[in-house]
């Protein structure tokens, strides 16, 4: 089957006073359509800037510095800015963190959801888009009269959705949805990720949610793929991920997991992830590493690959 | 029994907002006792008052009903050396690892201020051994952390520092306002290992306040459970996470994301939060319970069920010879 999403060497770096800090480093991904991938690391391991840069809204001081984003057989970092504009939304669109954040106070949910459709389509009728508004808003599980509400009068999981309505309402391709619960409590955040499965599901698209949160993970992803330092060091289904991780970090990333079985017990990764500016030689995670080998300070891993574009990057699985 | 180092006594909170009126926190009366030490998380979700409660106990807000005696003492009636008593006994760490730093001083800053404050006879040099000391209960190494700027440091190393802040002066009591909240799932063992150490070491009692039950399950003795500003169901965690019997409870533990294949989100349906009225008498939960009935319009009481797990909840029946006291239930 052809893959809808195919992201190979991406690289994004960012150009501060103290230099340059490299945070996606020769990244490749690939999605098949309705696939539904986790994408998880810790702060500062370039999550957020993988979801930005396939939207290509890396702004200065970061740049793309090479690679591709092909989607549907059209490399989105090829195309130009009018171009790009149009593929948002209605191709690739991105629920950012804090979503709710990123609404406009001072206009009703109508507006707002009004000028993103016309933004693509300015032709179309009123009533026409006020028809598919009511169905998206349905999708998301909100009643039709959040319509004619500001974002001052809902609540936190109420915006969230309403960002997924938004996000949703040109039927795009794939979706990525960055951390949308991490403000949001238990209870909540449970909805709102049941409702972002229910419209992937009902819409077709493929979905990339970032976050660090496993659980989520575990409860509604097929793939995961885990990143460490602007790379990501293994993409493997969810079963692999969590019964027999095969990257050292993502084993230590699993054990670290608070459960029902293990209580009182803690197990945290030693050691703190490396500044972007002064990497470790070699593998990247070799001075944390518990199944360190001489040759890992000195050469960095090659990528061994396994069926259905999984991979892990670790010298233990490299085929000799 | 000696007395309670913090007593809460029928306390309650009511806002006014514009008119309308908000039980932020319905009376509620328990003691933290100074021995032995213990961690007792108060777990709910947004809008169910445990920060209320939390600013309560830390004297930061006043109640507007009921009493916070501290050793036997008024709070809001403390003479000036009994409140800087009460002040350095009762500590607390908030949310956010990245507000509570000043950018421009070295995190040395953080941790002198109180010792300066609380034991000014201190010598220079003690004052060092004394917040070596606090970042090594936490798990931090002194040498990698003195002298360094707060933007030099990771949002987990510097909640643990905010730990270290709060134990340098030897406290009896710790509150911690959701301290993980804010830090990386994979951070987040190396604080809750700091706080408990803390309770092994020190003594020092902690009110942990969290909407996640899967870390209180790890760290804490015994939880209250609130929602909407009562109390749906408390007693010891083993008891109330493996057994939830308050339906409130309930959803709770089947809305966390167990990081467990095996372990999947139930597809038990619950009224959404969001379009709820808040209703006046009654049990709080009544609006978004799947097992509710009629006679649940009045208020339930909170109830011994098995021994050290009390529930307000007309489904069960209470256990007539277990005690209903929520501090011996902790």
């Amino acid at each position: 089957m052809e893959h809808l999403l195919d992201i190979t060497g991406l690289t994004v770096s960012y150009y501060t006073d103290i230099g340059r800090a490299i945070a996606l480093n020769q990244v490749d991904l690939k999605l098949k359509q309705g696939e539904k991938l986790g994408l998880v690391g810790e702060s500062g391991s370039g999550k957020s800037t993988m979801g930005l840069a396939m939207m290509r809204m890396i702004k200065p001081p970061g740049k793309v510095e090479g690679g591709s984003v092909v989607i549907g057989g059209v490399d989105m970092l090829q195309l130009s800015d009018k171009e790009m504009l149009k593929r948002r939304l209605s191709t690739i669109s991105y629920i950012p963190q804090g979503a709710m954040n990123s609404l406009n106070p001072v206009l009703k949910i109508k507006r707002q959801m009004i000028d993103a459709y016309k933004a693509h389509y300015p032709n179309h009728k009123l009533d026409q888009i006020l028809q598919l508004a009511h169905e998206t808003m349905i999708s998301v599980e909100l009643p039709e009269h959040v319509l004619e509400m500001h974002p001052h009068e809902l609540s936190g999981g109420m915006k969230q959705r309403v960002c997924i309505a938004i996000g949703i309402l040109l039927r795009p391709q794939i979706i990525i949805a960055d951390e949308p619960t991490s403000a949001l409590d238990v209870v909540t955040q449970r909805q709102v990720i049941e409702t972002l499965n229910r419209v992937q599901q009902k819409i077709g698209s493929a979905l990339i949610l970032i976050g660090h949160d496993m659980g989520l993970m575990a409860q509604s992803m097929d793939k995961v793929a885990v990143m460490y330092a602007g790379e990501i060091v293994e993409i493997n289904d969810v079963q692999t991920v969590f019964t027999s991780p095969k990257h050292p970090y993502t084993q230590a990333l699993i054990s670290s997991l608070p459960r029902l079985q293990n209580r009182g017990e803690f197990r945290g990764i030693p050691g703190m992830a490396p500044s972007l500016y002064r990497l470790p030689s070699g593998c990247r995670f070799h001075p944390r590493c518990n199944q360190q080998q001489p040759h890992c300070q000195t050469t960095s891993p090659r990528k061994s690959i396994f069926e259905d574009e999984k991979y892990v990057t670790c010298h233990l699985y490299e085929a000799s | 029994m000696s007395t309670a180092t913090l007593e809460l006594k029928n306390v309650s909170k009511l806002y006014r907002v514009s008119k309308k009126e908000v039980h932020a926190l319905n009376p509620i009366s328990f003691d933290l006792l100074g021995d032995p030490a213990r961690i007792i998380t108060v777990a709910g979700e947004s809008g169910s008052g445990k920060t209320t409660l939390a600013s309560i106990m830390l004297g930061l807000l006043g109640p507007t009903t009921g009493q916070v005696l501290y050793e036997g003492k008024d709070v809001s009636t403390l003479s000036g050396s009994q409140y800087r008593d009460f002040r350095k006994n009762v500590q607390a760490v908030f949310q956010d690892p990245f507000a509570v730093f000043n950018p421009f001083y070295q995190v040395d800053h953080l941790l002198e201020v109180p010792i300066r404050k609380f034991n000014p006879g201190l010598s220079k040099v003690a004052r060092r051994k004394a917040m070596e000391e606090a970042l090594e209960a936490v798990g931090l190494q002194p040498s990698e952390i003195l002298g360094r700027y707060p933007h030099q440091l990771s949002g987990g190393q510097r909640q643990r520092i905010n730990v270290a802040r709060a134990i340098v002066i030897k406290p009896k009591i710790l509150v911690a306002d959701e301290p993980v909240s804010m830090v990386d799932a994979s951070l987040r063992a190396n604080i809750l290992e700091a706080l408990v150490s803390l309770r092994e070491n020190y003594k020092v009692n902690i009110l942990y306040i969290t909407h996640d039950l899967t870390t209180a399950y790890h760290v804490s003795d015994s939880i209250i459970v609130l929602y909407r500003g009562s109390v749906m169901e408390a007693g010891d965690i083993t008891k109330v996470v493996e057994s939830p019997q308050h339906p409130y409870t309930q959803l709770l533990i089947n809305s966390i994301p167990w990081p467990d294949l095996e372990r999947k989100w139930d597809n038990q349906q619950y009224a959404n939060p969001d379009i709820q009225e808040i209703s006046g008498s009654g049990c709080k939960f009544y609006s978004r319970c799947p097992n509710r009935q009629s006679g649940c319009q009045v208020t339930p009481q909170l109830v011994p069920l098995f021994p050290r797990h009390l529930a307000s909840c007309l489904l069960h029946q209470p256990q007539a010879n277990l005690d209903s006291n929520l501090t011996q239930n902790l």
